[in-house]
């Protein structure tokens, strides 16, 4: 366990801003000797939502498995909160307050769907109860296959069940990595629903999509990528559809 | 009639020996892709614990003695195997042969560690007195002690299939060996889940081993015997799956009773082999596959 920082908001005589929830800096991350990501620094802001955005293969998923820790950084820094995690095994990322939706809806595939929950719900320090039923309360639509296994799933089930299985854990930060791929549209707005719920209460979510309205839709600032570099980042009010569209096309 | 029960007996009873000593390895090889050559070892572990009990305790309660085998050796293999996890495998994951040369190394080690303190001479385990002798159903006698090794292997499957699927300490091992990274990202502690089960795949060989004492001497090299059949046994009953084990070892203990039949046992290995060669051609992935749907395989 590494030390805490010693100043906090709340100790006396400090006047420090909170930090943002996620902040990476100056980021390297190579697959053996190639280098994917160059001086890649983020913030999400506490209780904010960011849209990462940009073409196949520039690199997001490679951020977003850094930030959880499946794959190393090879310099630069990662903290959420007052904690840097940079170091830290993908588990203890979980129990600092990190969730992780991976793209293509991973599941445990012979699990079925409760126990997909129940799992990570046993796992967690903080396993309560009521956060299986608090995870179905948000997409009903698993209540009827809870016995079915996950690897028999509709792409729609499958990934409300990725998102699922990820708030089981409690999270403080929510990383989506294309949530809406491949999925119809009716079911695409469930799930824009309960994202926007989940920011409502305060969740802070840093959501990787390629699809531009429902992000703009959602996310109050950006980030676009173009071969492991953020090229353009700020408000989405500033976001310039024209402009950013060669960065965008697939 | 009497000649196809007495087969069918024979070859239930080589299934129970085959499938004890292939449980085990469906944990350690099966979900952790871990050829652990030594694991035949472990088998030996299990079998001289049975001995050292009998001799401590002496004869007079051997049956004593032999309950107390199960889980004695149980935790004396599963300790040895989490020693070898410890010390060598961790560092091996994902490199299988290097895993398997160096598991073969421990093996011997471990056969002459065996020598040095019992003796290059074989020893003996007796039955306790409840399981000499036997019965005789429809002209097929059933001994005892063979009715008992049938025993111990379906109570082990039953509380290995209860703790997988209803304990939590079962749920995250299926889930570390379904997806060992969405596991560690979803907060498992997968470090912890597979020193368990290296524990519990090891423990089941020493429990084999107490099973195996049974049927004949227990030497430093008892486990050679059995741990190709044990491979042979996960190969082709589906990497990982007990139901496929099970299947697999019933198939295999029935084909070679009845090849053995009007054969010799030299004859009936052989036409097991080429019967497995065969069945690998037509089905590599083994019996039972992990069937799922979805666009990423």
């Amino acid at each position: 366990m590494t030390a805490e920082p010693v100043l906090r908001p709340s100790d006396p005589g400090a006047h420090v801003d909170p930090p943002p929830i996620l902040s990476v800096k100056d980021l390297q991350v190579a697959y053996g000797p190639t280098q994917v990501i160059f001086d890649v620094s983020l913030d999400v802001p506490e209780g904010g939502l960011c849209c990462l955005m940009g073409r196949n293969g520039v690199g997001k998923s490679t951020l977003l498995q850094t930030i959880v820790g499946l794959l190393p950084a090879k310099a630069g820094t990662i903290s959420l909160g007052w904690k840097e995690i940079t170091k830290r095994a993908p588990y203890d990322r979980v129990k600092a307050g990190i969730a992780y939706v991976p793209q293509g809806r991973d599941a445990f595939a012979t699990l079925t769907v409760f126990e997909n929950l129940r799992v990570v719900a046993e796992a967690s320090p903080k396993c309560e109860v009521d956060v299986v039923e608090a995870a179905l309360q948000r997409f009903p639509r698993l209540r009827k296959i809870l016995d079915r296994p996950a690897g028999f799933l509709s792409g729609g089930e499958a990934q409300q069940l990725a998102i699922a299985r990820a708030l089981v854990t409690r999270p403080r930060l929510l990383l989506l990595d294309e949530p809406t791929e491949g999925i119809q549209p009716s079911i695409i707005l469930e799930i824009e629903d309960a994202i926007a719920d989940l920011k409502k209460e305060g969740l802070s979510i840093l959501l990787v999509e390629q699809y531009v309205d429902f992000a703009m839709r959602l996310a109050e600032t950006y980030a676009v990528m173009d071969v492991g570099r953020i090229v353009a980042s700020g408000p989405t009010e500033d976001f310039d559809r024209e402009s950013m569209q060669q960065l965008m096309s697939v | 009639m009497d000649v196809i029960f007495n087969q069918l007996f024979v070859g239930l009873s080589i299934a129970s020996i085959l499938l004890l000593v292939a449980l085990g390895l469906t944990f350690t090889f099966g979900q952790m892709n871990v050829i652990n050559m030594a694991h035949g070892e472990f088998i030996m572990a299990g079998a001289y614990t049975t001995y050292v009990l009998q001799t401590a305790f002496g004869t007079g309660l051997l049956t004593l003695s032999f309950g107390l085998a199960l889980p004695a050796a149980f935790l004396v293999a599963g300790t040895l195997g989490l020693i070898l996890e410890f010390l060598v495998i961790r560092r091996l994951y994902g490199r299988p042969l290097d895993t398997l040369l160096v598991t073969w190394g421990v093996g011997l080690m471990l056969q002459q560690l065996a020598r040095d303190i019992f003796g290059a001479q074989n020893v003996s385990v007796s039955a306790p007195g409840v399981l000499n002798g036997g019965m005789e159903i429809a002209g097929v006698s059933l001994s005892y002690s063979r009715l008992f090794i049938i025993a111990i292997v379906a109570l082990v499957v039953v509380v290995i299939a209860s703790y997988m699927k209803r304990t939590p300490a079962g749920r995250r091992m299926r889930a570390v060996m379904q997806n060992r990274s969405l596991a560690s990202v979803s907060g498992v502690r997968t470090r912890r889940v597979d020193r368990t089960t290296f524990f519990i795949g090891s423990g089941l060989a020493g429990v084999a081993g107490v099973g195996i004492s049974l049927l004949g001497a227990v030497g430093p090299t008892i486990g050679l015997n059995y741990i190709i059949d044990a491979f042979l046994v996960v190969i082709v009953g589906g990497l990982g799956q007990l139901r496929g084990a099970i299947l697999a070892a019933i198939a295999l203990g029935m084909a070679n009773s009845f090849i053995e039949y009007g054969t010799t046992a030299s004859v009936a290995k052989a036409g097991v082999f080429l019967l497995i060669v065969l069945f690998l051609q037509w089905r590599p992935q083994g019996l039972v596959v992990q069937a799922r749907r979805g666009l990423a395989s």
